[in-house]
């Protein structure tokens, strides 16, 4: 049997899975029922001096029949009284010691944030989070992701922090930043155990197109919000990635952003999260997809034979590199099986349109199977993208076996690009057809 | 809502005699009421819910099947892109650019053989999009707030005649008013829509919503409609012929044609199109037989099976003379039929109805298909007691009143011949499209020949007018 135990940075918890701080643990009733049904630990709703929320506070995107595939929110954070936070924290503790409850904590001055950190710490948190990261709202008032935007300030904050925490701190990263490794950096310079990331992107969620006001509309007006759900989690896995590959942020990660499901948890951490942070789904679904996400972990990793989280836990890592050490000399050529195709045609609109006009269409009363142009295939996967249906169109590898090469050997040997007009250009002698020959065509 | 015998209150030795009583699955209706229980909508409307994730399946093929198998071509995928983006007029729109009877056909449609039916989810044994019902969401609510989305063109000067204020007059009548032509449609009846009206099953489509299509229509391209107002007589055609520049016949077919067989004249002996006609035009009068045959094998015989079977008959059998995979209707029409209890009786012709006053079986003899004719067996002949025979057994030609009309030739079955891209009659005054050209077929292909017709209409009546300017 597996073994889901997580720890991060000494936070131990039963399993990766955790609530990020956010509306789903706003309160030690939120927090139980979560423990009780499954979750590993909780990030509590940043603490700090209490605030006012507006009404109406979060926007969605709803995708072709799916709804909240991106998720924002306007709400600031925590408009409960800090006493009655820390007597919540206290009691769940006490049901769950074996939990983590890490406190996640926003406030402005040296002595603010000394004297909040004792306080959770004598509750009984296992570890602070300190937000540098909430893009809304609060970082007009100088704290969130204003922090987070700043290295310096960061540093110098998870240094206060440091002199008087004795559990673990973690700092929580803004994604709406450049290179997220110079705060991550900054992080680990200040002292802190472990970061968080992402936190939410700025974002306006649409406007509406009969009160010409974005969403969610407060009172006629509307203001940027923190954006996340599923739609931001190959933006989230970059910058884990980033800071996982970064020599100098030797810290653990606990990762965040798009995670719905097992699979979306295991690509957190082979990308190198120790552990998981889960919003958005909880806010959808509710406390019970924690049953799939642990099922699913472990039976992944049953399949693969880790016994443990350290064994798959940044695995993916060294096969992310830089562009120029892909092999250029690794072609793969789209096939399309014709028993599985169901003859939409959107293959060969995507690829005639958007692409490189590397499928043909059947000839008039020959079905409407398309055709794979081999010689003008380029492999982009475009095609094998659009198709609906499940393993129609794959990808096969079709190179001649030629030792890899990557951008960087092509530069040593000179077989690399450099005059304006160059024959080496990768696309010289691909066949285009002539632009006239575009006109008249049904789109 | 059907009714069932709840058999678990009832002492086992009563069973057989209830059951002897309440044998049908649906009890004759007395009241409105009754009369919606029977006629349940088999595709109701969408609501905004289901429209919106129906919508969201579709895959926007690239030169869509579903659109290649429309008669009408109705850009069907981007009318369900349109739903799906909350731009319902658009769609309305889209579909009436193609199809000015968009919601009787997104109801009445065989869409299983047409547009569902080549849906390429199919080839995944995924359910296809229900386009048929998308279609009617569309256009029922554009047709519901009075929605204008056309105007009649400019007046062009030129008058046009249209006999009959069917699918394919009303549709013809559109195109030419979008045009500015100033039509003038000539019905017979005292309502509009033809067989879509008076023909089609009542659980496909309510008369509401038929005659509200065709009113909204008409308060859009002000077409006027001449009820009561057969065309019969030479004297009328001559007059037509002298004040219109061009003629449409939307005339469709007559009466259920008599097979010469002994006992048809008897009482309870009815054609399909009349019993149908009375369940459409006044269901509560329709005293339908306990035990009913009806006689025939397409889809009329199915939908007189099924609407016998919604008013009560107990027994209902359908009889058709070849066999099951030669009959003309199509497989899900002949599920529909039996889903209500008709029973299928295959390889059997009439060879006499039955009765001293009134109907009381139809004597059949065996056949055997040769050659995709029906051979009967000799000595094979058995009965069928009945209390009603519905003759399905194919409409008549207008071949009296055609014959009024110089130069028109018919092809070799009665029906009007005519270019097939103008609609133009062999008398070049006349056009002509639906059931009198096609000998009887869907709301839509009557819809796509009228407005295909009109265009026709329009190019000769162009054409001669620039002749005449010369």
């Amino acid at each position: 049997m597996p073994n889901l135990t997580a720890n991060l940075a000494g936070i131990r918890s039963p399993n990766p899975f955790w609530l990020a701080s956010a509306p789903p643990t706003n309160s030690g009733y939120q927090v139980m029922k979560a423990f009780d049904a499954g979750w590993g630990g909780a990030v509590w709703k940043t603490l700090g001096v209490p605030i006012i929320n507006t009404s109406s506070r979060y926007g969605a995107i709803n995708y072709r029949g799916n709804r909240m595939v991106g998720f924002n929110n306007i709400e600031l954070i925590t408009d409960r009284p800090l006493a009655d936070n820390l007597r919540e924290i206290e009691e769940v503790k006490k049901y769950f010691p074996d939990h983590a409850v890490v406190a996640s904590l926003m406030v402005e001055s040296r002595k603010e944030w000394h004297q909040i950190v004792k306080d959770v710490e004598n509750a009984g948190a296992d570890g602070v989070e300190l937000n540098f990261g909430c893009p809304h709202g609060m970082c007009e008032r100088g704290m969130g992701s204003a922090v987070g935007q700043e290295p310096s300030v960061l540093r110098l904050i998870t240094e206060w922090v440091k002199e008087v925490a004795t559990v673990p701190v973690i700092v929580k990263l803004t994604p709406n930043i450049t290179d997220i490794t110079e705060p991550a950096l900054a992080a680990a310079q200040g002292g802190a155990d472990a970061i968080s990331l992402i936190n939410t992107i700025q974002s306006l969620m649409g406007v509406d197109l009969d009160r010409f006001v974005p969403y969610p509309e407060v009172d006629g007006k509307s203001t940027n919000g923190g954006y996340c759900g599923p739609a931001v989690k190959p933006i989230a896995l970059n910058m884990v990635k980033n800071c996982a590959q970064h020599s100098g942020v030797h810290i653990p990660i606990s990762g965040i952003g798009g995670i719905e499901n097992w699979r979306d948890a295991a690509e957190h951490m082979l990308l190198g999260a120790s552990n998981v942070q889960v919003c958005t789904a909880v806010m959808h679904y509710g406390f019970g997809i924690v049953r799939e996400m642990l099922a699913g972990l472990e039976g992944f990793m049953k399949d693969k034979g880790f016994g443990r989280l350290d064994d798959f836990i940044g695995k993916a890592l060294p096969n992310v590199t830089t562009w120029e050490n892909l092999n250029l000399n690794y072609k793969v050529v789209a096939e399309i099986d014709a028993a599985k195709c169901i003859g939409c045609q959107l293959c060969y609109t995507a690829c005639e349109d958007g692409a490189h006009q590397a499928i043909a269409l059947p000839g008039n009363g020959q079905g409407r199977v398309p055709a794979i142009i081999e010689e003008n295939c380029v492999g982009c996967n475009l095609c094998s993208l659009a198709c609906p249906v499940e393993e129609c169109i794959t990808m096969v590898r079709k190179d001649n076996g030629a030792p890899a090469e990557t951008w960087k050997d092509y530069m040593a040997s000179g077989k690399a690009p450099t005059e304006f007009n160059d024959e080496r250009a990768g696309g010289h002698g691909h066949w285009i057809p002539e632009p006239k020959a575009g006109l008249g065509r049904k789109g | 809502m059907k009714r069932a015998v709840n058999h678990s209150f009832i002492p086992s030795f009563l069973h057989s005699f209830i059951h002897s009583f309440f044998m049908a699955e649906y009890q004759t209706p007395t009241t409105e009421k009754d009369l919606e229980t029977s006629f349940e909508q088999i595709k109701p409307y969408m609501n905004a819910t289901m429209a919106y994730y129906e919508s969201a399946r579709c895959l926007f093929c690239y030169d869509a099947p579903c659109v290649q198998a429309c008669p009408t071509g109705i850009d069907i995928p981007l009318f369900i892109r349109q739903i799906h983006t909350g731009n319902v007029a658009g769609a309305a729109r889209t579909i009436y650019d193609s199809n000015y009877f968009g919601n009787i056909c997104g109801k009445v449609c065989p869409t299983e053989v047409l547009c569902e039916g080549a849906c390429v989810y199919n080839h995944q044994d995924v359910r296809p999009i229900e386009i048929g019902r998308l279609q009617s969401y569309a256009t029922a609510q554009v047709v519901e707030q009075g929605r204008k989305l056309y105007e009649p063109g400019p007046a062009n000067g030129h008058k046009v005649a249209v006999v009959g204020a069917g699918p394919a007059g009303i549709a013809c009548a559109c195109e030419l008013r979008r045009m500015g032509y100033e039509v003038d449609i000539f019905e017979a009846k005292s309502q509009p829509s033809g067989l879509a009206l008076y023909g089609c099953a009542p659980y496909k489509v309510t008369n509401e919503d038929v005659l509200e299509e065709v009113e909204y229509l008409r308060a859009q391209f002000q077409f006027r409609i001449h009820y009561g107002h057969p065309i019969e007589s030479r004297e009328q055609i001559t007059e037509l012929e002298k004040n219109y520049a061009a003629i449409f016949l939307g005339i469709g077919l007559g009466p259920t044609r008599r097979l010469g067989i002994e006992g048809e004249g008897l009482a309870n002996c009815v054609g399909a199109t009349e019993f149908i006609e009375q369940v459409k035009l006044d269901p509560l009068s329709v005293a339908v037989g306990r035990r009913v045959v009806v006689v025939g094998g397409g889809n009329t015989a199915m939908d007189a099976a099924s609407e016998a079977a919604r008013l009560g008959a107990e027994e209902v059998t359908l009889v058709y003379r070849r066999s099951r995979e030669e009959m003309g209707a199509y497989e899900f029409e002949y599920e529909l039929a039996k889903s209500v209890g008709a029973r299928g009786v295959f390889n059997a012709s009439p060879v006499a109805i039955l009765g001293e006053k009134e109907v009381s079986g139809v004597r059949f003899i065996r056949t055997r298909t040769e050659g995709g004719k029906a051979v009967p067996i000799p000595g094979s002949e058995f009965e069928v007691a009945c209390d009603q025979a519905i003759l399905a057994t194919g409409q008549s030609k207008r071949s009296a009143f055609l014959e009024l009309i110089d130069g028109l030739d018919r092809d070799g079955q009665g029906r009007i011949a005519v270019n097939p891209e103008t609609f133009q009659a062999s008398n070049p005054k006349y056009f002509a499209g639906g059931d009198a050209l096609n000998g009887g077929a869907e709301v839509v292909n009557a819809a796509a020949d009228g407005k295909r017709a009109g265009r026709g209409m329009d190019q000769y009546i162009s054409n001669s007018a620039r002749g005449e300017g010369i």
